[in-house]
């Protein structure tokens, strides 16, 4: 607990000093490093809390970006109120894709929400008149306050530790250990008399609140969406990210959105063939530490533990 | 001795800041192409022509450096939008240029609002960025909008007595603004558009779409198509053996290179409106040709000539203005006033008041040339058509743009 606060602590002080160590270009990667952390963060929730590996987050998050661009954008409203719709959006849609897909679990559920961001993608792609087809929709979208670089980051960061305060009491609450329940023993949590589907819904759909909250920041962030914000590469970066961190350690989904994004950034300036580089990356992850990067390490830490707990206990032959 | 090297310098310094400083440093120019995706390999040739551009003035323009900066955009608008951050908050580039998908040039577009940095756009077509939402600082050198070329093919089309013709276009933005340009003026010219077809991008099985063209009695089919679609499309169009019975138009990306080289005679004979014709007879577009087969192997696309002609573009403006990048307002108008005198069309061209070229747009057929090769040669000529056609732009500019549904107004 007190680790915990403190890992909190440092990593808000580190990226609160972003701004004065590095330049301004830095400044917004880090913002794309946080808004892809709370993504990564409402995929792990589900993922690493109750079991559930998520395919549509890009979807949820995309839905968000494109509600709050056309409210400022086409509908001519106040970037706040866009942003608050954006949110409210996504979680009606998470809930929608909760009431559909928790009846299902592993590759069903994987391949359940996978077709339901699918959805969403060709709506967003066909239905031109709306999203602006192929070509998407963009416009001064930040509000009248945040279109300094600084002053956005600090404003993300602000909402980001919020938001990861939240999910952190979220998980940690007797919700979340009911969550870890389901995850561990479905059946078991049933008979003892838990409604799993509904703690299933309301994970589903709070993930998708977190996952809206990170694509209403997206959207003030490009001032730009289009088809490829909600496609499946999308979801698929957030799982990656929630992966290489560490799937069930909140914290490693910012790890892992930290890595992937400054691995991009970096590997890109040197040469084309960044997309082998970080596919090899991956792979060796997975090959040296399934378990993430973050988890490898608490998971190291929890063997040492457990065997100087044995070592201990040993005394009495 | 040092010291007074020093003071000199100096004052030669405060007696004229500018020249020494247009002087001293280099132009960094940043590069903004699909290496990577669906697109990799228009992307590729970008950059190539891009830099044999620059090689062949020695990377110098008005004395000073150049220096570019390629950035892959990875045919998402997500990535390019990062990409032009990186280029000019990081890099410190001057000015932009490129991106093939409309949606990338969209979105470093509207980044581009806020920063004020040059940003040129040879590939970039849709309509709009020179039109109804045009940006001052975004401009489309050695480029085309999307609806420019087809109004002439439409023109041409109704003096071949085409009186009925049907489209089948990919579904997307720059399609919908081709077929639009080509069906408002054909419709006014008195002819009648029978059917419109929309298919996805990367349909790889059009046999539906043709079962339809080839019962709908039209006297003309035109296709708008990019990349690997105009491929599949021209040979199924042949194998279903439309290719004898009804006439076949071409959008200017359907009959380019890009996608012709690598084709047989299921594309001859497809006709095709664009400013670059690669078999033309004028010796400084046969000059580039032969340039561009001696470095590369290859005749020129669009891709290239554009990116090409583009560079030059700027070059020439930078000559007039002693290389100087410092005021990117200064540079814009420049390159708003720049008439481009060296282009490899063998003509001047110019850009009309919204930042778009004014062409003598060729009519092309698809022809084997001397070496067996498949290429454009022009059949007949459009002079000086802008993107306004013979509209009046502020009376255009009140229709609203192309759509799906929108295709010009319709008649009485």
């Amino acid at each position: 607990m007190i680790r915990g606060v403190a890992l909190a602590g440092c990593s808000l002080l580190v990226f609160a000093a972003v701004p004065v160590l590095l330049p301004v270009y830095q400044v917004s990667v880090a913002t794309q490093v946080l808004i892809f952390a709370m993504l990564a963060m409402s995929v792990d929730i589900l993922a690493g809390y109750a079991g559930r590996t998520s395919l549509g987050h890009g979807a949820l998050f995309g839905v968000s970006a494109y509600v709050t661009v056309y409210w400022v954008a086409v509908a001519g409203g106040s970037p706040w109120v866009g942003a608050a719709l954006g949110i409210v959006a996504a979680t009606a849609l998470a809930a929608v894709f909760a009431l559909l897909a928790i009846r299902t679990s592993g590759v069903y559920f994987l391949l359940l929400t996978l077709a339901l961001g699918m959805v969403v993608w060709g709506v967003c792609l066909r239905w031109s008149t709306v999203t602006g087809g192929e070509n998407g929709l963009r416009g001064a979208v930040r509000p009248a306050g945040l279109t300094g670089q600084l002053a956005f980051y600090y404003a993300v960061l602000a909402v980001a530790a919020v938001a990861g305060f939240a999910a952190y009491r979220f998980v940690r609450s007797p919700f979340g250990l009911t969550l870890r329940g389901i995850r561990d023993s479905e059946s078991r949590m049933c008979s003892l008399g838990y409604n799993v589907p509904l703690h299933l819904f309301i994970a589903f759909t709070l993930s998708g609140t977190l996952a809206g909250v990170a694509g209403a920041l997206n959207a003030l962030f490009n001032e730009f969406v289009s088809p490829a914000t909600v496609a499946l590469a999308q979801s698929v970066q957030a799982l990656l990210m929630a992966i290489v961190g560490g799937i069930g350690t909140l914290a490693g989904a910012v790890l892992g959105a930290g890595v992937i994004i400054v691995l991009e950034n970096t590997v890109s300036a040197y040469t084309e063939r960044w997309p082998t580089v970080m596919g090899a990356m991956f792979v060796l992850l997975m090959i040296f530490a399934p378990a993430g990067i973050l988890g490898s390490i608490l998971g190291r830490g929890r063997v040492l533990l457990a065997r100087r707990a044995s070592l201990s206990e040993r005394p009495i032959p | 001795m040092k010291r007074r090297t020093i003071l000199t310098g100096a004052a030669a310094t405060l007696a004229c800041p500018t020249v020494l400083r247009a002087q001293d440093t280099p132009i960094r120019i940043g590069v903004l192409a699909p290496l990577t995706g669906v697109v990799a390999a228009g992307g590729r040739e970008m950059v190539d022509d891009f830099n044999w551009y620059w090689s062949g003035r020695n990377n110098e323009v008005a004395g000073r450096k150049v220096e570019i900066v390629v950035e892959d955009d990875g045919a998402n608008p997500d990535t390019a939008l990062q990409k032009a951050r990186r280029l000019v908050e990081q890099s410190k580039v001057q000015m932009l240029f490129g991106n093939l998908l409309a949606n990338t040039g969209l979105a470093v577009a509207n980044y581009v609002k806020g920063t004020g940095t040059p940003y040129f756009i040879p590939i970039i077509a849709a309509d709009d960025l020179t039109q109804r939402g045009r940006i001052k600082n975004v401009v489309r050198v050695a480029g085309y909008s999307a609806s420019q070329a087809t109004r002439p093919l439409a023109d041409w089309a109704l003096k071949q007595g085409y009186r009925k013709i049907a489209t089948i276009s990919q579904d997307y933005a720059f399609g919908h603004e081709q077929c639009g340009g080509l069906a408002q003026v054909f419709t006014e010219g008195g002819g009648t558009v029978t059917a419109q077809f929309w298919h996805p991008i990367n349909t790889s099985d059009f046999s539906s779409y043709l079962g339809q063209l080839a019962n709908s009695g039209v006297d003309a089919i035109f296709t708008m198509q990019t990349g690997a679609d105009g491929t599949r499309f021209f040979q199924q169009y042949s194998a279903f053996g439309l290719k004898d019975r009804i006439p076949l138009m071409g959008s200017m990306n359907a009959a380019d290179q890009s996608v012709i080289r690598t084709m047989g005679p299921e594309v001859e004979g497809v006709v095709s409106a664009a400013h670059f014709a690669e078999g033309s007879d004028n010796p400084s577009t046969q000059a580039f040709v032969r340039g561009h087969i001696d470095k590369f192997g290859t005749i020129p696309s669009l891709y290239g000539f554009s990116m090409y002609s583009g560079a030059m573009w700027v070059a020439e403006a930078l000559e007039t203005i002693a290389g100087r990048t410092d005021d990117p307002a200064l540079l814009i108008d420049t390159v708003l006033k720049t008439e481009l005198k060296g282009s490899p069309l063998g003509r001047p061209v110019k850009l009309d008041d919204y930042g778009n070229p004014v062409y003598d747009v060729q009519i092309r057929k698809v022809v084997r040339n001397a070496d067996g090769k498949l290429w454009n040669v022009p059949i007949a000529t459009y002079p000086n058509v802008s993107q306004f056609w013979t509209y009046d732009p502020v009376e255009y500019m009140k229709q609203p743009p192309y759509s799906r549904t929108y295709q010009g107004p319709r008649r009485g």
